[in-house]
């Protein structure tokens, strides 16, 4: 490599590191900004604001789920396994809206603790399945937090056996 | 191999060599994107949460990563022009650019079309989203830089130099879903760990990537050809290519 070109590599390296330095930096500053929810943890610790729209979000607490049966009305709770945050809701809920999925809910802390969202989100994982093998993990007792480790397995034994009948498992 | 890149620098050896490679991947692109889609949009299971919605996921995942791969390549492609003055590279970086951003979009709409029967909305200012959106942008004004000078050496800098800065964006991209609390969620399909789905959901998306990847090569091949004889067309060699051809 020619001394020219050496000192232009290192003119463009240099340019590029104080360029990701620079944003870096910024991103560090900017980061409780950049996470788009407040966890319970975060909520019950006092750090949210009150009354001023806040995204918050977890999992929607197993068996907390209730419905009014004459409006859209509907409470839950979202915990991340440490603290749980009392959500009500009036409208209509996304598809995937069910309890141990996750949430994010848009809306207002009110001063009683609670939160009414004005907007309900749902979260997925990155996990992917056929309805079988979900069936097939949740009969033979794993948690959703296994079925990454899972699935693909499952998968396998199943498609060996000719698309065998869930039940068996 | 020294030699051979040594080679495939001057435009008349790209030329030929691309000639000879071109096809090839034009059928891997083909083969690989039409069985990949059948397989994917037809056969492949449904998912036990979003029913046949997942199916989006054909398309979002290989233009997501490909929009983030051409970035990176037109990133070093500016490098070694700015560096080597090979002027190849250059022709590759500019041709790649409008198919980088034609794939950015696509990542983002599907995204977004996705977004509305799963999440509940279409558009959430969440870092993976929004670094994407930045993406597209960069996209255009590596594009616009090029239209915006008069003489052809600034613009390649100036694009190159944009190139190699907006490359940081990439690994923010990638983490973002990481580092932060974002509606989007981490990664199904990497290269280093197991994917989060099982073979029969797994195949099609892997065929899908590749063909995305054959198409992009392809593509990039045969614009870089035409640029090539756009820019070189006063040489002796592609006059000479023109007589043959009469």
């Amino acid at each position: 490599m020619t001394p020219k070109r050496k000192q232009k590599l290192f003119i463009v390296l240099g340019l590029v590191s104080l360029a990701a330095i620079a944003i870096g930096l910024t991103l560090y500053a900017l980061r409780a900004n950049i996470n788009l929810f407040f966890s319970p943890v975060q909520i019950a610790a006092g750090s949210a604001p009150m009354e001023r729209q806040i995204r918050a979000g977890g999992m929607v607490k197993e068996g907390s789920v209730s419905r009014n049966k004459e409006s859209l009305e509907v409470e839950f709770k979202v915990t991340d396994y440490v603290d749980d945050l009392e959500v009500y809701y009036s409208g209509i809920l996304p598809d995937l809206f069910r309890e141990g999925q996750g949430v994010v809910v848009v809306g207002e802390l009110q001063s009683d603790g609670r939160f009414r969202a004005d907007q309900v989100l749902a979260r997925h994982d990155e996990n992917y399945m056929p309805p079988e093998v979900a069936q097939a993990l949740e009969e033979a007792g794993y948690s959703p937090a296994d079925y990454q480790a899972k699935a693909a397995e499952v998968g396998k034994r199943l498609e060996a056996q000719g698309n065998a009948e869930p039940s068996q498992y | 191999m020294w030699a051979f890149i040594h080679k495939l620098g001057s435009p008349k050896w790209f030329y030929r060599i691309s000639a000879k490679l071109q096809p090839w991947f034009w059928v891997a692109a083909a083969g690989l994107i039409v069985t990949g889609s059948l397989w994917g949009l037809a056969f492949a299971p449904a998912d036990y949460q979003q029913g046949n919605s997942f199916r989006i996921l054909y398309v979002h995942v290989p233009a997501a990563f490909l929009a983030q791969s051409i970035f990176v390549s037109m990133a070093i492609a500016g490098l070694v022009y700015m560096v080597w003055k090979i002027k190849v590279a250059d022709m590759a970086a500019a041709v790649m650019a409008p198919l980088g951003a034609a794939m950015t979009f696509i990542s983002l709409f599907s995204g977004a079309v996705w977004g509305v029967p799963t999440w509940g909305t279409w558009w959430m200012w969440d870092a993976r989203l929004t670094s994407m959106l930045i993406l597209l942008f960069l996209y255009l004004g590596v594009i616009a830089l090029r239209g915006a000078f008069t003489s052809r050496d600034s613009a390649s800098r100036a694009a190159s130099v944009l190139a190699m800065v907006g490359v940081i964006n990439i690994p923010i991209i990638k983490y973002s879903v990481d580092w932060w609390y974002t509606l989007h969620q981490p990664a199904t399909f990497t290269i280093t760990s197991r994917p989060a789905m099982p073979t029969e959901m797994w195949l099609p998306l892997l065929l899908m990537v590749l063909g995305f990847y054959s198409f992009f090569i392809a593509l990039t091949l045969m614009r870089t050809r035409s640029e090539i004889l756009r820019r070189e067309s006063n040489k002796r060699w592609v006059r000479e290519l023109v007589e043959e051809g009469q």
